[in-house]
């Protein structure tokens, strides 16, 4: 499987890595593109910007060990992740998810399976700039359950 | 045993580096140990590592538990739960 991880400061042009996922091949019929935005507020509050922090190397590293668990839990075709880092303004692009598939159903469940994970277990941080000052989010419980519907039961568990 | 230590986010602004080269005691075995040594080094790893239940921890690049052993490690980084996407 054709597999692209990238992390980086510029931003990315979503159609074109959708585009290169799949230039040449005619055995791909679902390509699922997910974008992650800067919203201008959280938990009500306005938000100015923002500012991802990760830990390079580990997080190379964490994105791929997540896709090819994804490659192990669907016939994937093809997948991108590509995350951004540094300061970043309500509009712009924070993270591309790209998986491509033969069928549908498969691209879908593996590019949230994806988002869930890079949500709970890739590190990056993220600051954001207010009105009254700077603020590191809180991880939400919501993101966590999301990672967690994935856990398959371990196998003594599952037969007891 | 002389390890890298690496600190992220509010871990890093508030242990006012994002990285060292610490030399822990043969008796410190574990990333929770680890912890409560680095705690006792001033006020500002004190505040940093006040409520440790919510640290997590990476050893060599990987998630790790508190009790995971630090034998061997290369680079143990330090950060509160990640919010990327």
């Amino acid at each position: 499987m054709t597999a692209i991880i990238r992390l980086q400061r510029d931003d990315f042009d979503a159609a074109a890595e959708a585009r290169a996922l799949t230039r040449g091949r005619t055995d791909i019929g679902a390509v699922v593109t997910f974008t992650g935005v800067c919203r201008d507020s959280e938990a009500g509050r306005g938000v100015t910007a923002m500012t991802l922090e990760h830990y390079p190397g580990m997080a190379e590293a964490e994105i791929a060990r997540h896709v090819e668990d994804a490659e192990r839990r669907w016939p994937l075709l093809g997948a991108t992740v590509i995350h951004r880092y540094g300061r970043m303004v309500p509009g712009d692009n924070i993270v591309l998810v790209v998986t491509a598939a033969a069928h549908r159903g498969d691209a879908f469940a593996a590019a949230e399976f994806l988002m869930d994970f890079l949500k709970t277990r890739a590190p990056f941080w993220k600051q954001e700039e207010h009105a009254q000052g700077t603020a590191w989010v809180e991880a939400k419980h919501s993101d966590d359950a999301a990672a967690e519907r994935w856990q398959t039961p371990r196998r003594h568990e599952a037969a007891e | 045993m002389s390890v890298k230590v690496l600190y992220f986010a509010w871990v890093r602004e508030r242990v006012g580096k994002p990285e060292e080269q610490v030399e822990p005691p043969p008796g410190i075995k574990t990333v929770g140990e680890l912890m409560t040594w680095l705690s006792e080094r001033g006020e500002e790893y004190a505040h940093a590592f006040d409520n440790p239940k919510v640290i997590r921890a990476a050893i060599d690049r990987a998630h790790v538990k508190a009790d995971a052993s630090i034998a061997g490690a290369r680079e143990i980084a330090f950060f509160p739960p990640m919010t990327g996407g």
